[in-house]
């Protein structure tokens, strides 16, 4: 039982990292960005093609592959999203689920459907003795890791004048134009960070996941009803669905193994139903 | 300060404003009175650059044309956007909310200057903004583009609302604040109030300015402007 609630800890790290990417880049951009699984999917791909053909090693990853798909993201949003951003939504709709296809379709063509192997950083390829149950040690350092990234995300957001910008563009983005502020300067990098978080969400699934190029087609579903569930556009609200969707899901698998797919949509539902907004968002940022 | 010329402003095809005219000058409170629809809102907007439609003509502030400068330029030039709903962020801090804006302007007030003519808001300044009362917003919504040091205020019915005590009192620090040459362009529906605070008025009608009147003939017709704007 622990041990499985551990696992749906794990399972809620990847969600919290691509949630509060997902999450940030609506709040700021009003886009909801269909392509960040398949950014998760590159971040992914990227660290098994730099470790099989450069032999750059994980630890390298770690750091490259963000870096480099926040740059990506930086240029996509100054070419394209910048443009689709003033007109009707559905542009933007269109445009990130088109890059989706294209994206799966032009790694597929390259790797095939077939999942890649990566093999799990050397340092942590052991087991961890957590006093209750040994657990692979790799799982607690993914689990780490996401605690850590939401925790600086929030230091920044709470603490800096930054995270106070983004925070009041984000709420208010009109008004605050109209206070002084180039919210539009604001938005290029926004958006590149939220990539560069699914690119982390990615590295980090690589050694404990399929490396294939549908794995962020399965999981942006669930991602999307975590946003729904925490609320759109609350950032709080979205790391902490993040993480309690992570558990339920497992604890579901658990139990009721028949449900397991569906047990987060059944949730979802309910919490709509209870509060339309989400659980932390707020009803005017509707 | 302020100067329009022959603007004309569009929710689509609809025209909303018709060849508006009208000058502010500076230290002058001027208020913007009409019927709900007739326009003022979206002409305090389109001196804010906020305005989304199609629009034309001239806006000019501190002997500039600013009519195709965004919003955040026009601010940062000391223009102070005090909205309808007061624009106070649920997300940000009372103080938060006084800081976010960047400092402009030659006279920008401190946050003590603040703090010292706005007491209540040193008490709340850690309580998140929308958690003060109506007429605590409204104060904090004028004293955000105070501590901007924002040089012309326009101001979208601060006194909607809001109980006859915070009315008084947003009147006073008006007068303080013009005192100190700030100018004020206000949107204003209480007449009575209206003529206590301001200098002129131009009262609007179907997106024209139908008349111009002296703080005497607002008194003198009250009752007939009251029945007109149909309070």
């Amino acid at each position: 039982m622990l041990q499985q609630a551990f696992n749906g800890l794990v399972g809620g790290a990847f969600y919290a990292l691509l949630a509060l990417g997902l999450s940030v880049i609506f709040g700021m951009l009003g886009v909801v960005n269909f392509a960040h699984g398949a950014f998760y999917m590159l971040g992914a791909f990227t660290s098994y093609v730099l470790l099989d053909s450069y032999g750059v090693n994980f630890w390298a990853a770690l750091v490259v592959v963000p870096v480099a798909l926040g740059v990506v993201g930086i240029v996509l949003e100054r070419l394209f999203i910048r443009r689709l951003t003033p007109l009707d939504p559905l542009y933007n709709f269109l445009f990130t689920f088109g890059l989706t296809l294209i994206l799966q379709d032009l790694v597929k063509r390259e790797y095939g459907v077939q999942s890649q192997p990566y093999p799990r950083p050397s340092a942590l390829s052991g087991t961890l003795d957590l006093g209750l149950f040994t657990y692979p040690a790799y799982q607690v350092f993914v689990l780490g890791v996401s605690v850590l990234v939401c925790l600086l995300v929030w230091f920044v957001l709470v603490r800096t004048r930054v995270g106070m910008v983004v925070r009041a563009a984000t709420e208010r983005p009109e008004l605050t134009r109209a206070l002084g502020i180039d919210v539009g300067r604001w938005v290029t990098p926004v958006f590149g960070f939220g990539i560069a978080l699914a690119g982390l969400a990615g590295v980090l699934a690589a050694p404990m996941r399929a490396v294939n190029p549908l794995m962020g087609a399965d999981l942006i579903i669930v991602v999307f009803a975590v946003v729904v569930i925490g609320g759109l556009g609350s950032l709080f609200g979205s790391v902490a669905a993040g993480f309690t969707i992570g558990l339920v899901s497992a604890l579901g698998n658990y139990y009721v193994p028949a449900l397991s797919q569906t047990l987060v949509f059944i949730l979802m539902a309910a919490v709509l139903l209870w509060r339309p907004a989400g659980l932390f968002g707020r009803e005017e940022a509707l | 300060m302020l100067r329009i010329d022959g603007l004309s402003a569009w929710y689509g095809e609809a025209q909303v404003l018709r060849d508006v005219s009208l000058e502010v000058a500076k230290g002058e409170i001027v208020t913007l009175v009409g019927r709900n629809g007739a326009g003022k809102t979206t002409l305090l907007r389109n001196v804010m650059g906020l305005h989304e439609g199609r629009s034309s003509g001239v806006v000019e502030f501190l002997g500039d044309d600013v009519s195709g400068h965004a919003a955040h330029r026009r601010a940062k030039r000391g223009l102070g956007y005090v909205p309808d709903d007061r624009g106070i962020y649920a997300t940000l801090s009372v103080e938060e909310n006084l800081t976010l804006p960047p400092a402009v302007g030659p006279d920008p007030w401190s946050l003590d200057k603040v703090y010292e003519t706005f007491p209540r808001l040193r008490e709340r300044r850690r309580s998140p903004g929308t958690k003060l009362s109506g007429g605590e917003q409204q104060m904090l919504a004028l004293a955000r583009v105070l501590r901007m040091g924002a040089r012309l205020l326009l101001c979208d019915e601060p006194t909607e609302g809001l109980s006859p005590l915070i009315v008084q009192q947003i009147g006073s620090i008006l007068r303080d604040v013009k005192s100190q040459g700030v100018t004020v362009l206000l949107i204003e529906q209480n007449v009575h109030f209206a003529q206590t605070v301001a200098d002129r008025h131009y009262l609007l009608a179907e997106g024209r300015i139908v008349e111009t009147l002296e703080n005497s003939e607002v008194r003198a017709r009250e009752n007939e402007l009251l029945e007109y704007l149909g309070i």
